[in-house]
């Protein structure tokens, strides 16, 4: 396997990385904490715990027994003064446990790090440790390490490639947290029997290539290999980093493990590095918080459930008043109605936007121009999607593979013309999804 | 600011980052690319060249603006379109034409081949190709009377083309024609705008350069002119080499105008890059088969004009080819 020559097509949406440098700074314990049952993109979790109970750092307070689901765990010694249902982000209905804190921050009895001495432990461990995709998907990585066919599985890729604009948390995790990320991956790739591990990271990041070089050559491990990618949008979508690497291409709905290939976010790969070391469950999470509505933009750690004001406040307040507020980057991140919302496991920026960084000009026609067909990695068309889509012709969506379409907003951003194409992809999924073609 | 809530923010779906490319740009460059040639045609025809420009933007963009208006439609002529038009239409006719002949090919071309059919991205054909093509048929003593360069050693108000020529010499009755250099610069009989391949090759090269548009059609096109030329007239023979009349057919009359300003027009050409290919080639084709087979000495607009027609069929066939995945691997 080597670098290919091909790339898919990609876009240059800016950088805008003004956090690289910042280095992480760990919030102090808010004083209340709401931690959502949602955490993962499967099963929503049951509150384990009542109001009035006292809890503490690691005590699993959410579980279920379905079969996608990982178990959350409270990030702050306290008491739970309520459990509050509430709407998400993404519109449904969220189930909160509210825990006032007492900054005492004691970690729960018996937290120890993990013994892992074979396959079934090791994909216990990682659930145990409530850890989820923390790229953005939320997918439970304790499915993603347990494939049907592991004995196909030959390489281990670590994400390294931070490709939305704005945010640095990763390039920062793989700065300040290298070891763990190295630890983790030899872990992981250990009880997934692979031979080959990558880390890819984009070439506008040298410091992190050469921190891992020097760290892997240091500690003699060959097995594992930094790998340049272009800095260029969107490298970090798994399915194109695959073809990056691998040279396969990735459709929709294909496991990555059926390619012989797992990947796993850096963030993710650190984190499981920690773990094994003291068993501390997912409780904190390394976020970047910029945006020009903000005064000062920073690193940090937070406990997961903090409310977005008060990381708002701990960055300096708002500059001005806010128009729109993201969970994530500017191209996928979700915009959501309300900064009382608490960051959840896979928050990796918080960007708090002035009216005039969220301006967005009106749509005006298309002008057939065909910068979004040359924008999209799959090479799909949306200009001829979209057409579909407003005439709601379900056969015409599904002939021009709208089910190929990851949203990266790689369309949106070059329109010329300002159409909503990636909004009109995930709607046209929904009208194939109705009339049920396969 | 204190610790302040706020709970009633905007939401829309992502991504929230936009290019500062849009349409009034590309425009915005299409007519930057268009002034070297502008700088020649008044060198070499004068100062009518600018009078005759002003008119047909202005014209184009009142027509735009009065549709707009008596319809009750959102103003689109800050879009800048219907200036390129215009811009365009004025290179594609002689520098002596009548003012309100070109009023009336302003009229065609917005508001009959453009407006009528819903506004720039949903018109089937090149307004400015169209524009000019009735103006063809409608005023054809005006529109192939072409004044003399400045350049010009001789009394005549008026001369020929160099297609026209070729077509004399054709026709048996002999004629001269002007150099390939003469060709190349520009210092030759004809539209204002059409004359110096270099000009226009400067602006095409700076469309390219700035990612506006794709080389393919206008490589494709001149490619086909090209090739096309040299196997004539290698196979025919004549009193010039196969490849100065291929040289002389890429530099004369339309080809470079039509291939990196008319052909490139987004929305009458394809999309997927396939079929612009096709695309390009279809017009060197039609253009060769014109300028010799046909009673028309030159035949840049018409092949343009028969590829915008067809090129919602070309698209279609370049569609089905398609993001394979799965089918990609096993190559």
């Amino acid at each position: 396997m080597s670098s290919n020559a091909k790339h898919l097509h990609s876009i240059d949406a800016g950088h805008y990385k003004n956090t690289a440098s910042c280095e992480t700074e760990v919030m102090p314990i808010p004083d209340i904490v709401k931690i959502s049952m949602s955490q993962n993109i499967g099963a929503p979790c049951k509150p384990l715990v009542k109001k009035g109970d006292a809890v503490k750092v690691g005590q699993m307070i959410g579980d279920t027994d379905a079969f996608v689901s990982v178990p959350v765990h409270s990030s702050v010694s306290g008491t739970v003064t309520g459990i509050e249902t509430q709407r998400s982000a993404a519109g449904g209905n969220d189930t909160l446990v509210v825990i006032e804190t007492d900054k005492k921050q004691e970690l729960e009895e018996g937290i120890k790090a993990p013994e892992i001495t074979d396959q079934p432990s090791f994909v216990k461990a990682v659930r145990d440790s409530g850890l989820v995709g923390l790229g953005g998907a939320s997918f439970p990585t304790h499915i993603k390490f347990n494939p049907k066919n592991i004995d196909d599985v030959h390489a281990f890729i670590v994400n390294g490639a931070e490709c939305e604009p704005f945010i640095t948390s990763d390039h920062r995790t793989m700065l300040e947290d290298a070891q763990n990320v190295i630890d983790g991956a030899v872990m992981i790739m250990k009880y997934l029997g692979t031979e080959q591990g990558y880390i890819a990271i984009e070439e506008n990041k040298p410091d992190a290539i050469a921190n891992f070089d020097k760290l892997l050559a240091e500690q003699g491990i060959t097995n594992i290999k930094t790998f340049k990618l272009q800095a260029r949008y969107p490298k970090g979508a798994e399915r194109v980093l695959i073809y990056e690497i691998t040279g396969k291409h990735c459709d929709a709905g294909v496991l990555p493990a059926d390619l012989g290939v797992i990947v796993s976010n850096v963030t993710s790969v650190a984190f499981f590095g920690q773990y094994l070391k003291d068993g501390v469950p997912l409780t904190k999470k390394r976020m970047t918080i910029d945006g020009d509505a903000v005064n000062t933009p920073k690193n940090i750690i937070a406990p997961i459930g903090t409310q977005i004001h008060d990381i708002i406040s701990f960055c300096g307040g708002y500059k001005s008043a806010p128009t729109k507020i993201l969970m994530g980057g500017p191209m996928m991140g979700r915009a959501i109605f309300s900064d009382q919302m608490p960051i959840v496991k896979n928050n990796n920026a918080i960007l708090a936007f002035s009216k005039k960084q969220a301006f967005i000009p009106e749509e005006t026609a298309c002008i057939n121009c065909g910068r979004c067909h040359l924008a999209c990695p799959f090479e799909l068309l949306p200009t001829g999607l979209a057409d579909a889509y407003e005439q709601r012709d379900a056969q015409r969506l599904s002939d021009l593979k709208v089910m190929q379409c990851m949203e990266c907003g790689s369309c949106s951003f070059v329109c010329p013309a300002r159409r909503p194409l990636s909004f009109m992809n995930k709607l046209g999924k929904a009208v194939v999804k109705e009339a049920g073609i396969k | 600011m204190e610790n302040q809530y706020y709970d009633n923010l905007t939401v829309s779906s992502s991504p929230h980052l936009v290019t500062g490319l849009d349409t009034r740009k590309t425009m915005m460059m299409v007519l930057i690319a268009l002034i070297p040639s502008f700088i020649v045609s008044i060198i070499v025809f004068g100062p009518r060249v600018i009078a005759l420009t002003l008119v047909c933007v202005a014209a184009s963009v009142f027509f735009e603006w009065g549709y707009n208006k008596m319809m009750k439609k959102t103003q689109t002529i800050e879009d800048l379109s219907a200036c390129v038009t215009g811009t365009i239409l004025a290179f594609n006719l002689p520098s002596s034409f009548p003012f309100w002949m070109a009023i009336i090919g302003c009229f065609v071309s917005i508001v009959i081949v453009k407006m009528l059919y819903g506004g720039l991205g949903r018109n089937i054909a090149n307004p400015a190709i169209v524009g000019r093509i009735v103006l063809l048929l409608s005023f054809t003593t005006q529109m192939t009377t072409w004044p003399v360069t400045r350049f010009a050693h001789t009394d005549a108000t008026t001369g020929a083309t160099p297609l026209a020529v070729l077509g004399e010499i054709a026709k048996g009755k002999g004629g001269t024609l002007p150099s390939n250099m003469e060709m190349f610069l520009g210092f030759i009989g004809g539209s204002m705008g059409e004359v110096s391949a270099l000009a226009l090759l400067i602006g095409g090269l700076f469309l390219i350069w700035k990612k506006i548009i794709s080389p393919i059609i206008p490589a494709t096109f001149i490619g086909t002119v090209f090739v096309f030329s040299l196997i004539y007239y290698g196979v025919k023979g004549g009193d010039y080499s196969a490849i100065h009349m291929a040289v002389f057919h890429v530099c004369a009359g339309g080809v470079m105008l039509g291939a990196f300003f008319c052909a490139t027009d987004y929305v009458t050409s394809p999309i997927m890059p396939k079929a612009k290919i096709v695309f390009g080639i279809g017009c060197g084709l039609v253009t060769m088969i014109i300028r010799i087979w046909c009673a028309y000495p030159e035949g840049v607009s018409f092949a343009i004009l028969f590829m915008n027609v067809m090129t919602p069929l070309i698209d279609n066939f370049a569609i089905k080819k398609f993001y394979g995945g799965a089918k990609k691997n096993e190559k």
